[in-house]
Parts: structure tokens; C-alpha cells; sequence
């Protein structure tokens, strides 16, 4: 028998290098490179990390819904963890982009919070509505109807991010900056490459942190199947109630 | 609302340099935590799978130790 193996996925490595890579090119960009903002001035540094956590994580919960789709069709279940670790994934980034859309809002405007502002409630009403994905699979112990349930919540909510998106770009009347529109908004430059490779630093991580996950779960139920193989189902004991795919 | 951009101007650097420090601060203490659990999980699942491996070793150990049952012809 020889080392044990490590578990990670495989091209992990060469993502987390990339990663790696473009997030400090980011950081250069943003501390070094971009200039300051006439309005806003230094607190417009923000921007490149609230806005691409904010973006990545929408489209993250709209990925989980896709691949929730690809479950309900073909009823694998590796398309129901691809899709729980999008979803999970996604609602970290989201916290992410709360509070530092929170911190930037202070500096901004004076104000934590601003209930009448549609782009701020709007997104918390995203993050409340998928905070409730992770306690709804919990709730169900059977595995594949829990898989079932879960992926049905993914295309729903999934297909709410846009409508929700569409509706708030929609609102008139709004305080939330508009930087970016479909007609290339109003950043110059330099400060759309910086937010650019910022968006891009973030996407990676995104994928990086996905594949590390993935790779993490699919090892545990792969462990656990051995186990199950080898010693029999008494060495394994019942399995505990998860809210992750097991 | 547009009354409360325009009584908002922006603040100085060494006002603001604590907000934007802050913001990326909490950006990668959640990386760092996410990560560190990612560690502590990782490093678990290692070591329940070399204990597997220890346990087969034993098993087939144990087999190639044992006299093989004659079959009845």
C-alpha cells in the first residue's frame, strides 16, 4: 500500500494559482492603479469588491438553479451537490456583499442600512429566501426526497434573482449608485479594467472555493461508501441527518 | 433620496481609509474562516481514510494468515 492520497480535485491546484494570481492583480489595480473617484472620493474603493461578491453570488444562485434543472432531469445525484455547493457557495458571497455594501453605505450616505433603497432590500430578500435552502433540506430525512425538494427550491428561487434584478433596475426613484449599465455605463477606463479583473479575481474564487468544496463532499461520500463496503453497515453506524447531499 | 447624496459629501482619506480598510478586512477574514474549516474538514477525512486503509491492511493480514478452507470436490 503506499502514501495515502490527498484529496483535492483534479486542475484545483492550477485554479487556486490562477485565483491567486488575479485577486492580488486586483488589489493592485484598485490600491495603485484606478484613480479616485471625483464624487465619492477613497470610500469608492469598495465598489470592486462589494459589487463583483454581489454580482458573482446572483449568478451563483442562478447556476444552482440550472444545475438543480439538470437534476430534476436526469435524477443523478451529482447534479444535486454541484447544485447545494453553488447554492451554499453563493449565500457566502452574499453575506460577503451585504456587509460590505453595509460598511460602503455608512461611509456613503451615513446610514448602515436604507429600507426604502429596492437594490438593498431587494438583495436581502434574495439572501433571507436562500437562508432558508439549507434548513429545508434539513427538515427532510429521506436523502433522494430531500434531493428532490431542494432542487425544486433551486429553479424557483433561481428563476427569481433576474425577475428580482429586472424589477429593481426598473425602479425609479433610486440612491443606489448605477455604474454600470447594458450601454457601458459611466466608469472610465481605467477604473472598468480595474473592476474588470476585480469581477474576474472573484469569479475565479468562486470556482476555486466550488471545486474545493465538491471535492471535499465527494471525498466524505466516497468515504463513508468504503467504510460501508469494507466494515459492513454496523462499523458505519446510521448515518447522521445532513443538510449537505450524503 | 437625492437629498441625502447631495448631504453626503465624500469624506476625507483618513475618515474613509477605515471604511475601505474594513470592507476588505471582512472579505478576507471570511475567506480565511471558510478556508480554515475547509482545513480542519480536509484534514479529518484524511485521517478517517488512513485509519480505513490501517483497518484493511489488518483484514488482509489477518486473511493471508489463515489456513484457506479445502473445497469439496
Amino acid at each position: 500500500m503506499g502514501p495515502p492520497p490527498h484529496i483535492h480535485g483534479r486542475g484545483l491546484r492550477g485554479l487556486a494559482v490562477a485565483t491567486t494570481a488575479v485577486v492580488a492583480a486586483a488589489l493592485a489595480l484598485v490600491f495603485f492603479y484606478a484613480p479616485l473617484d471625483s464624487d465619492q472620493g477613497f470610500v469608492q474603493k469598495i465598489f470592486y469588491i462589494h459589487v463583483p461578491l454581489a454580482i458573482t453570488a446572483l449568478c451563483g444562485f442562478v447556476l444552482g438553479g440550472l444545475l438543480a434543472i439538470a437534476h430534476l432531469r436526469g435524477g443523478h445525484s451529482r447534479w444535486d451537490l454541484r447544485s447545494y455547493v453553488a447554492i451554499h457557495m453563493s449565500l457566502i458571497f452574499a453575506v460577503g456583499a451585504l456587509i460590505t455594501g453595509s460598511i460602503w453605505a455608512k461611509a456613503s450616505w451615513g446610514h448602515w442600512w436604507v429600507w426604502s433603497d429596492p437594490t438593498l432590500t431587494s438583495f436581502l430578500i434574495v439572501v433571507l429566501l436562500y437562508a432558508t435552502y439549507q434548513p429545508l433540506r434539513f427538515s427532510i430525512e429521506d436523502p433522494e426526497r430531500q434531493a428532490r425538494y431542494a432542487s425544486v427550491f433551486a429553479v424557483v428561487a433561481g428563476a427569481f434573482v433576474p425577475m428580482n434584478f429586472i424589477v429593481v433596475r426598473l425602479a425609479q426613484g433610486v440612491v443606489h449608485p448605477r455604474v454600470l449599465t447594458l450601454t457601458g455605463g459611466h466608469l472610465p477606463g481605467s477604473m472598468r479594467l480595474t473592476f474588470t479583473v476585480s469581477l474576474i479575481g472573484i469569479a475565479l474564487l468562486y470556482a476555486t472555493l466550488c471545486k474545493l468544496e465538491l471535492s471535499a463532499k465527494r471525498s466524505r461520500i466516497q468515504l463513508r461508501r468504503l467504510r460501508r463496503q469494507l466494515l459492513g453497515e454496523d462499523a458505519v453506524g446510521y448515518a447522521r441527518r445532513s443538510a449537505a447531499p450524503s | 433620496m437625492s437629498l441625502l447624496l447631495a448631504a453626503a459629501p465624500a469624506l476625507p482619506l483618513h475618515k474613509a481609509g477605515p471604511y475601505v480598510a474594513a470592507a476588505y478586512i471582512v472579505f478576507v477574514v471570511l475567506l480565511l474562516v471558510y478556508l480554515a474549516i475547509m482545513g480542519l474538514r480536509t484534514s479529518r477525512t484524511e485521517r478517517q481514510l488512513a485509519e480505513l486503509r490501517r483497518q484493511v491492511a489488518e483484514r488482509e493480514a489477518g486473511a493471508e494468515g489463515q489456513p484457506r478452507e479445502e473445497v469439496a470436490a
